[in-house]
């Protein structure tokens, strides 16, 4: 039977590794990650949950127990943050590279210098180009729907790469917060036990990830861009499958708001998707046409969808909670590269805001609003990265 | 004691590998699969054991192989031997097979973790006393006074002594082989299958091209590093210290041959000068008050 | 499964590599070749036990058999035979 709890993200992530029936985890703990961690470990010690649980030195020997777990044939989960994911960055490749299905929460904390354990995404999109799949979740029951369908879709043939699910830290991963968790049966009528295509397996022996010459090394990186291609029409038909059952669908790649109508819309991720919603609602009282686009899944990015928000949009603003140094906030950035070449081209002006766990709030996003309304009245951006709230 | 003609003539390193003339790790890994046959996985991290397979879309391994990072052969062993537990297999051996420079140097920190988790895998560091795969530099391993690219007039400091290193973990086997010793190096692999934890076995695999020596000579200068001293024939079998024969019949000075006769005979240790040999001698000999020491503990 | 593909579609998704005898025929790296004389071989196996590569066969009897399409000639058979009924021959020669 379904049944609602109220719980943090963290506890979410672990309840949901739960319910995928995970059969081996390998972690290394991290502020603020760890109390998936420690409610995995009690599940695992209970009983409630039957899987391995690998108690790692390193994040970097986390995804390499993965790998090895994963490649070995069964279903393999770990979660991390921060500088955790930045150490696991060479194994991250290795793991995409061996297309294994690994699903991995990432509680999003920026890094330092200074220590600094609050939210952006700078640890995770500095991760965008190791062939993993990304989602981002704005609220804790997207957070366990998601993880439950990463498995689904990363376990498809057509996909077979890993799947990051990310979370901002502390607005998520220590927020009480409702969710329903779907009866069991019905995620394991959704999610059946993984069964590999190929693993270790000493009847039918092979080797894995040996060395690749020129000759043959560019067809594995094609296939891997055509499996992340496969994604963008998987995630939204999994999303509404899971829908009908749990009663919860998040938008597929974009989850839009109010966007029909707009002039002017809000493109965004996470937590502040669901602030910007609060925005929009005050400023459509106060009789200005606007919505917000939440870019659920970063990798693959959904540049069709983009494409088709940007039609009949006169303004788009795009708020980042991360910057590519040197260049501009990542949604910006990719949102650009995305309309180049496009018949109608809006407006675009990019917002850096919330680094290091800064507050961005619905009166943050207000403003924002605000400002990017007055250049699309003017017919001219101002400033193309505008930095939110910066003290002179 | 098994004999030789008592070993299955199936080969799971098949012909055609691309190892160096002359290559001791070839020998050790031919002879790792005479002691486990093929019911075997292994995790192999960059190193020359990485190369010697040849490349995709084929390998001269005939178990399968996880090739993986360098620095993480401890930690994705766990990963599988977790896997074949979730899978309810029991008859497979999981083996990391690992370089000097895997396991001393960037991979230490994982097998560390490995042991100290009681991972109930194989961990073989076959030793060749330098970054052979990359051609010839400098590792932990890399004994005093000898020739690599990076230490053109010959390394400073002394090897780690990784085996006691991984003493300290308490781990319930711990080994030292060479390929010179085939039964010595097979029944240590066997029992250490039988044994459930962390096994650490540690060979010496000479290397003609790192040592600089004849092709002809890997065995015999194994061979001579037992007889000098330099590599000792041992166990530590649940904490309690045995030197193997030939070791076990060296523990008198006099019995060993000087370290100096193994010493230059490679081209690796051409510039030590006398003072070098001596001070080498000198630490062969402590080492062996050591061994003596604890040998008479047991 | 990977040997066999002609296309890009037939192929693993990932370098999945299968074992193979003669990844290289590593017998061309040979510069003197291994003679066994089979009047002085004991039938000890020490050479084939010793071999790198795998190129030196047990016969029925225990007689070494080299496969000159993969011995490298590094000569260790040779040096390890203690009758030394191994020589090694240039190749050409």
């Amino acid at each position: 039977m379904a049944q609602t709890v109220i719980d943090t993200a963290n506890h979410i992530v672990a309840y949901a590794a739960k319910a995928a029936r995970v059969q081996v985890i390998a972690a290394y703990p991290i502020t603020p990650q760890t109390s998936i961690v420690e409610r995995i470990a009690e599940l695992v010690e209970s009983g409630e949950l039957n899987a391995e649980y690998i108690r790692v030195e390193s994040e970097h020997s986390a995804m390499a127990a993965c790998i090895g777990a994963a490649a070995a044939g069964v279903r393999t989960f770990t979660a991390t943050s921060a500088h955790g994911l930045v150490l696991m960055h060479e194994a991250l490749h290795w793991a995409s590279g061996s297309r294994l299905p690994i699903v991995m929460p990432v509680v999003n904390r920026t890094l330092g210098p200074g220590w600094n354990i609050w939210a952006d995404y700078t640890d995770s999109l500095s991760q965008r180009d190791t062939g993993w799949i990304q989602f981002y979740c704005a609220d804790n029951q997207e957070v366990f729907d998601t993880t439950i369908q990463a498995y689904k879709l990363c376990e498809d043939e057509r996909i077979l790469l890993p799947v990051m699910v990310c979370l901002e830290a502390f607005i998520l991963s220590h927020t009480y917060m409702p969710v329903k968790i779907p009866a069991q049966e019905k995620i394991d009528e959704f999610l059946p036990p993984y069964k590999p295509k190929w693993f270790l397996d000493v009847d039918n022996p092979f080797s894995l990830a040996n060395i690749v010459t020129p000759e043959y090394y560019m067809e594995f990186r094609y296939m891997l861009q055509e499996a992340m291609e496969n994604a963008k029409q998987l995630i939204p038909e999994i999303d509404k499958e899971y829908g009908k059952f749990s009663g919860f669908e998040h938008g597929g790649l974009v989850e839009k708001y109010k966007c029909e109508d707009a002039d002017l819309i809000l493109l965004t991720m996470g937590t502040m998707g669901t602030e910007a919603k609060i925005a929009v609602d005050n400023l459509r009282n106060e009789g200005l046409k606007v919505g917000v686009a939440r870019v659920r899944v970063f990798r693959p990015f959904p540049k069709e969808e983009i494409r088709k928000l940007a039609e009949n949009a006169q303004m788009l603003a795009v708020i980042d909670r991360g910057i590519s140094f040197g260049m501009e906030g990542f949604l910006a950035e990719e949102t650009k590269a995305s309309l180049y070449d496009q018949k109608n081209q809006p407006l675009i002006a990019g917002f850096i805001a919330g680094l290091g766990g800064r507050d961005v709030t619905f009166k943050t996003i207000g403003k924002i609003a605000k400002k990017s309304s007055e250049w699309m009245r003017a017919g001219r951006v101002e400033k193309e990265t505008v930095w939110v709230d910066l003290r002179e | 004691m098994v004999s030789i003609k008592e070993l299955s003539k199936e080969e799971y390193l098949l012909k055609g590998h691309i190892a160096c003339a002359g290559c001791g790790p070839a020998i050790s890994l031919r002879l790792l699969f005479k002691a486990l046959g093929n019911k075997v996985i292994l995790v192999v991290p960059a190193c020359c054991s990485s190369v010697i397979p040849g490349p995709y879309p084929f390998t001269s391994f005939a178990v399968p192989v996880q090739n993986m990072l360098f620095e993480a052969t401890g930690a994705t062993a766990s990963g599988v031997v977790a896997a074949l537990r979730q899978r309810d297999i029991k008859d497979v051996t999981v083996v990391g097979w690992a370089g000097d420079g895997g396991t001393f140097d960037i991979g230490i920190q994982a097998l560390s973790g490995a042991a100290e988790r009681e991972t109930d895998f194989i961990y073989i560091c076959y030793d060749n006393e330098a970054y052979g795969n990359t051609g010839v530099q400098r590792s932990g391993a890399t004994p005093y006074g000898a020739w690599t690219t990076t230490t053109p007039t010959g390394k400073k400091e002394r090897k780690k002594d990784i085996a006691f290193i991984m003493a300290a973990h308490r781990i319930p086997y711990i080994a030292t082989a060479c390929p010179s010793y085939p039964i010595d190096f097979i029944e240590k692999i066997r029992k250490a299958k039988e044994i459930k934890g962390t096994k650490f076995i540690h060979i010496l695999a000479p290397c003609p091209t790192g040592w600089r020596y004849d092709t002809s000579k890997t065995v015999e200068m194994g061979r001579l590093a037992v007889r000098t001293g330099v590599w000792t024939l041992f166990e530590i079998e649940h904490g309690k210290f045995k030197l193997n024969p030939p070791s076990s019949r060296l523990i008198d000075r006099a019995k060993r041959k000087p370290v100096k006769e193994y010493l230059t005979l490679q081209g690796r240790f051409r510039k030590l000068t006398e003072v070098d040999i001596e001070k080498t001698q000198k630490w062969v000999d402590e080492d062996w008050e050591r061994y003596r020491k604890l040998a008479s503990n047991q | 499964m990977s040997s066999s593909a002609k296309t890009r579609k037939e192929k693993p998704i990932t370098t999945l590599s299968s074992p193979t005898v003669g990844v290289d025929k590593t017998g061309f790296w040979r510069t003197f070749r291994p003679e066994v004389d089979g009047s002085k071989c004991t039938r000890c196996t020490l050479c084939w036990i010793y071999c790198p590569d795998g190129a030196i066969t047990r016969e029925e009897d225990d007689s070494p058999k080299i496969d000159y399409d993969y011995c490298k000639g590094c000569g260790i058979c040779a040096n390890e035979c203690p009758v030394k009924a191994i020589t090694m021959v240039r190749e050409g020669e």
